[in-house]
């Protein structure tokens, strides 16, 4: 197994696994995006679906899967830019970005940005300490499940500092995917002429659907277009 | 035409260096920018001062030694230009140009504006090569080879190995550098034999000369003289996952 270890520990190595995660943790986000545009039906689908998912027996297998591709995604993070700091001790003076896009100049920061927003979001919605008046799911008598999650979510980003946040965050996630969609393509080794111009405009189009399906949420409620 | 040049500074690799402001009047417009450097240093020599040390070799743009940082961009901006190639022209009087060396913990200045580059020829030296015997040198044609193939493979071919992609990488990396070795190697008949176990040796290499990695910047396509386009990076990464798979009869 020495050549696994090798292999992970290289530059390249650590890219495929962030790549990887990064696939993972995108299919996430749609999935994610998916379920909660569910909020439009209206509260009895949306809170069936919740139920739906509480109460799956493989939600801790799935919550363990999320975690570690998290974990891999900001280890091998942390691992290269420490590495990308020791490859240039010495800076420029004067340094031009020669064609640089905004979005993968700030892939960092923007992964801080949403390192804080997912601790956040699951204090807000998922355990509820961030949440005024959060009520977690309780047994229906019938062995199923009721939950409240129309309710939680409703509450939850009537409050438009809230709900600014996550607008800001999903921002910071569509500027994310919009590079790494595209660039974990390059590092799985798709990249010639036919598939790198797909593959730029799929990340655009993916990073820009995810912000604004999960914007027209946070945006409705704040209009009062989704209320109880 | 009048410039004022801010030139690093740097006795050795131990001494630290500093910047220094040379103000340059009546420059030939028609010269290039190492002409120009000449010229800043035959001033310096007759003024009894240490003349600012660069490196240069064929002045055609073929070589690969020139490399310096002008104004933020390796070579200068102007694009698929070497820094000898660069001419005067490109600028307009009064101009402020910083000239810094290409900087990379991997490329130790050595002193002023030159930088040992060597651990390019060591990645080169782990496997940039064909040793597979192959015999007398056989007839024109009589090896087929696929047009596109060829194509690539010429234009990685064409890097010059002159260290802008290292310099212009916000992490320093040589990926585009060893991704062109790759290519130019790979994608031809003749080294075929080596080409997964090259990958292995000159990504190893790469990593142990302390090169970052690559974030998919493209700054480097950019700043190559040579135009070496992303995709030799995506097809090393390509490479190194099929030799991966592939594993080896020695491995239990």
């Amino acid at each position: 197994m020495t050549w696994l270890k090798q292999f992970l520990g290289s530059n390249i190595g650590l890219k495929v696994v962030m790549a990887l995660s990064g696939l993972g943790l995108f299919g996430f986000v749609i999935a994610h995006m998916l379920g909660n545009l569910q909020v439009f039906l209206g509260a009895d689908k949306f809170n069936a679906y919740a139920a739906m998912m509480q109460g799956n027996s493989l939600l801790w297998v799935a919550r363990i899967g999320l975690l570690s591709m998290v974990l891999a995604h900001m280890g091998s993070a942390g691992v290269l830019v420490l590495r990308s700091n020791k490859a240039r001790p010495v800076g420029y003076k004067k340094h031009t970005f020669l064609s640089g896009s905004y979005a993968v100049r700030t892939m960092r920061y923007g992964g801080l940005v949403l390192l804080a927003f997912i601790v956040y979001h699951l204090l807000h919605l998922t355990v509820g300490s961030a949440h005024g008046e959060f009520r977690h799911c309780m047994s229906d008598g019938d062995g199923g499940l009721q939950c409240f999650a129309f309710e939680n979510l409703v509450k939850g980003l009537s409050n438009p500092a809230a709900a600014g946040a996550y607008i800001v965050a999903q921002l910071a996630l569509g500027l994310h995917l919009a590079h790494g969609v595209w660039s974990l393509c390059r590092t799985l080794g798709l990249g010639n002429p036919r598939y790198d111009a797909l593959a730029r405009k799929a990340a655009l189009f993916f990073g820009a659907l995810i912000t604004a399906g999960n914007c027209s949420i946070a945006i409705a409620i704040l209009t009062g277009l989704v209320h109880l | 035409m009048n410039l004022t040049l801010n030139i690093w500074r740097q006795k050795d690799g131990r001494s630290a260096g500093q910047f220094e402001t040379y103000q340059m009047n009546d420059i030939n417009e028609h010269m290039s920018f190492l002409e120009m450097l000449d010229v800043l240093n035959d001033k310096l020599e007759s003024e009894g001062k240490e003349p600012v040390a660069f490196e240069h070799d064929c002045r055609e743009g073929i070589c690969g030694s020139c490399g310096v940082m002008i104004n933020g961009a390796p070579h200068g901006h102007l694009p698929r230009t070497t820094t000898c190639q660069l001419h005067m022209r490109e600028f307009k009087s009064g101009d402020n140009i910083t000239i810094e060396p290409f900087r990379a913990g991997a490329f130790p200045v050595l002193r002023d504006l030159v930088v040992d580059r060597s651990a390019l020829d060591r990645i080169v030296q782990a496997g940039g090569y064909v040793s597979a015997r192959t015999g007398s040198a056989p007839d024109a044609n009589s090896v087929p080879i696929e047009k596109d193939l060829a194509d690539r493979a010429f234009e990685a071919a064409a890097c010059i190995g002159c260290g802008a992609c290292v310099a212009s990488c916000p992490n320093a990396a040589s990926m585009l550098f060893t991704g062109a070795k790759i290519t130019h190697l790979g994608l031809l008949p003749q080294g075929q034999p080596e080409r997964y176990i090259r990958v292995d040796k000159m990504v190893a290499q790469m990593d142990k000369e302390d090169f970052g990695h690559c974030s998919n910047y493209g700054e480097c396509t950019v700043a190559c003289p040579k135009g070496i386009s992303l995709d030799v990076i995506a097809q090393m990464n390509r490479d190194l996952l099929v030799s991966q798979l592939r594993g080896r009869s020695t491995e239990g």
